[in-house]
């Protein structure tokens, strides 16, 4: 498999800030990749110096093998959806669409039904003579990707695509950026805070923090094996506990995830250390998730929703099994 | 719409209307002294009416002369302007460094200042370097106030163009001189016309700065206020002041029309 961009040891510092700590990261070639982590965490100085508009202060970077520190974002096969689109106000749709065409000479006719064909591709047929003031935020935001992909980049890259998105319109286009990512076959790099839309659309995740990655994996790697406690506790649904718990109920302490439908329930009080109350239920249509209080250790477990799911307030012990216990280093 | 808005009462109205007067009525009175027969006096009524100092006025090289400084004056003070007003306009809003409102703030003093401070300032700073007092000691004086309605106007539109564009369309493959023509051109363009026009309509009735820093030469506003004290053909003067009303009224006219519209686009935008 052909290696897209390639960082090595990338380091980027504004003044006293390190906003980059040498970071190393492969993304293949057809690829739907996430940068996923807090603000600040560095993720979108990351996508910033893949697409040029910063330089690294150290490290080298390749895009398709070809070193690309000090190449100007105009020479790189790279494009960019930008958060706030970045739509020219003075130009039509279709004007917009083809921007690049235009720079580049490509003769009007040939131009303009280039640029008609993308816009049929991001389901905007007919939208070319409107301004983009006369457009939806999801109108918007299709013409912006229209913009970026017409010119058969090798590299997409989108800064918080769907962030200014509703909820129902974010979902349905988390799926058509994911179909239109299979069809074109480009490499889809996304920079999100949101490690539910990293976990629903990427095949690899980086999740980033102060400057650094943490982990890289499949969605269901960063899930089930967070390498370090910022990931369990960032990427947010598994418990994270901490070694003086866990030494206590399988003997040998050290940080530890535990997976919420991993934990069995059973009314009334058992091993001491496992013996708690239910203080949240949270129903959650097909399961129902409740939060257990084992004096000052929470853990949330999800269950099938039901009758068999206790009551708020009342005793129970969890159970879970010692293997189900993913270990992991102590980085906060 | 209308029905829905309060009527004014009709003291107000009276008194809007009495005020409106006081402001043109005398710009009126201008108008009709260009026709009047008599030459010496500013007589009321006028005893006669005549279009002849219209040709009288066509007639005389010294208001050419005058007419051709003013216009070549105020077109190279906004041109300086334009480019220095753009360019401050873009440092100012597109980075912050230090000292960027103080900078900010010395460009607009200018037109802040009283004309006679800004005149007698640059007079003595001719004076003090040797530079004899010429065509472009006037050129220099005016761009100094043409720079700032450049600049307002510029500031303005520029924080409204968000960053972003400049990138994407680096991104989309344009280096700078082609972002600058595509991208950055359009979205200042209304305001730099704008600012320009406002610029030149300045520059052309100056006469504080003017008289500080000019030599022998005579611009229009100058050459008129000389005629004033001169009993000799006086319409010839109102003659000019009806041209000058008309060459500095259209341009401030078009001026607000242009900003207005690149508002609604710009707004419309967000």
């Amino acid at each position: 498999m052909t290696t897209a961009v390639s960082l090595k040891a990338i380091t980027r510092r504004f003044g006293e800030v390190l906003a980059l700590d040498a970071i190393d990261l492969d993304i293949a070639e057809g690829e739907f990749f996430a940068m996923l982590g807090p603000s600040g965490s560095g993720k979108t100085t990351c996508l910033r110096v893949i697409a040029g508009f910063e330089q690294p202060s150290s490290g080298e970077l390749s895009i398709f093998g070809q070193r690309a520190e000090g190449v100007p974002p105009y020479k790189r096969n790279v494009n960019t959806v930008f958060q706030d689109y970045a739509l020219f106000p003075h130009l039509n749709v279709i004007d917009n669409v083809a921007y690049s065409l235009m720079l580049r000479k490509v003769p009007v006719a040939e131009r303009y039904s280039q640029a008609e064909a993308v816009l049929d591709m991001v389901k905007l047929a007919g939208y070319g003579m409107r301004r983009p003031g006369q457009l939806s935020g999801g109108q918007r935001q299709r013409v912006a990707l229209a913009r970026a992909l017409v010119n058969q980049p090798k590299v997409l890259l989108l800064d918080e695509p769907l962030g200014a998105l509703d909820l129902k319109l974010r979902e349905q286009m988390q799926e058509e950026l994911k179909s239109l990512q299979k069809r074109l076959g480009i490499t889809f790099i996304f920079v999100t805070h949101d490690q539910g839309e990293a976990m629903s659309m990427a095949d690899r995740i980086a999740v980033f923090n102060l400057g650094k990655i943490m982990q890289v994996g499949t969605p269901e790697e960063i899930y089930l094996k967070p390498a370090s406690r910022f990931v369990a506790d960032f990427v947010g649904s598994s418990n994270v506990l901490p070694p003086d718990f866990v030494a206590r109920t399988t003997g040998k302490a050290s940080w530890a995830s535990l997976r919420p439908e991993a934990i069995t329930v059973t009314a009334g009080a058992g091993q001491p250390d496992l013996t708690g109350t239910v203080v949240a239920r949270n129903y959650l249509g097909a399961t129902t998730r409740i939060t257990v209080d084992l004096g000052g250790q929470r853990l949330h477990a999800v269950l099938p929703s039901g009758a068999g799911v206790p009551l708020e307030g009342s005793v129970v012990t969890v159970d879970f099994d010692p293997s189900a216990l993913h270990r992991m280093d102590d980085t906060p | 719409m209308r029905s829905d808005a309060p009527r004014a009462p009709w003291g107000l109205k009276l008194a809007a209307g009495a005020g409106l007067v006081f402001m043109i009525a005398p710009l009126l009175l201008i108008f009709v002294y260009a026709f009047t027969t008599e030459e010496r006096t500013y007589q009321w009524p006028p005893p006669g009416f005549t279009l002849q100092w219209f040709g009288v006025t066509w007639g005389r090289t010294d208001v050419w002369q005058a007419l051709t400084l003013s216009v070549q004056v105020a077109t190279i003070s906004t041109a300086i302007a334009l480019v220095l007003g753009t360019l401050c306009a873009a440092a100012v809003s597109g980075s912050k460094f230090f000292g960027r409102e103080v900078i900010s703030l010395l460009v607009i003093l200018p037109i802040a200042l009283p004309g006679i401070i800004t005149g007698i300032a640059l007079r003595s700073a001719f004076g003090m370097t040797d530079i004899p007092f010429s065509f472009w000691t006037i050129v220099v004086g005016h761009a100094t106030f043409c720079v700032v309605t450049v600049y307002n106007n510029a500031v303005a539109r520029f924080r409204r163009t968000s960053g972003s564009l400049i990138e994407a369309s680096m991104d989309l493959g344009a280096d700078q001189f082609q972002t600058f023509r595509y991208v950055i051109l359009p979205n200042i363009g209304t305001a730099l016309l704008a600012g320009g026009m406002l610029a030149f309509a300045l520059s052309f009735d100056e006469v504080i700065v003017t008289t500080f820093t000019a030599g022998q030469q005579q611009t229009l506003p100058l050459w008129m206020l000389e005629e004033l004290v001169r009993p000799r053909q006086r319409p010839v003067t109102n003659v000019v002041a009806v041209v000058v009303v008309l060459v500095t009224t259209i341009p401030i006219l078009l001026a607000f029309y242009l900003t207005r519209d690149g508002d609604q686009i710009a707004g419309s935008g967000k």
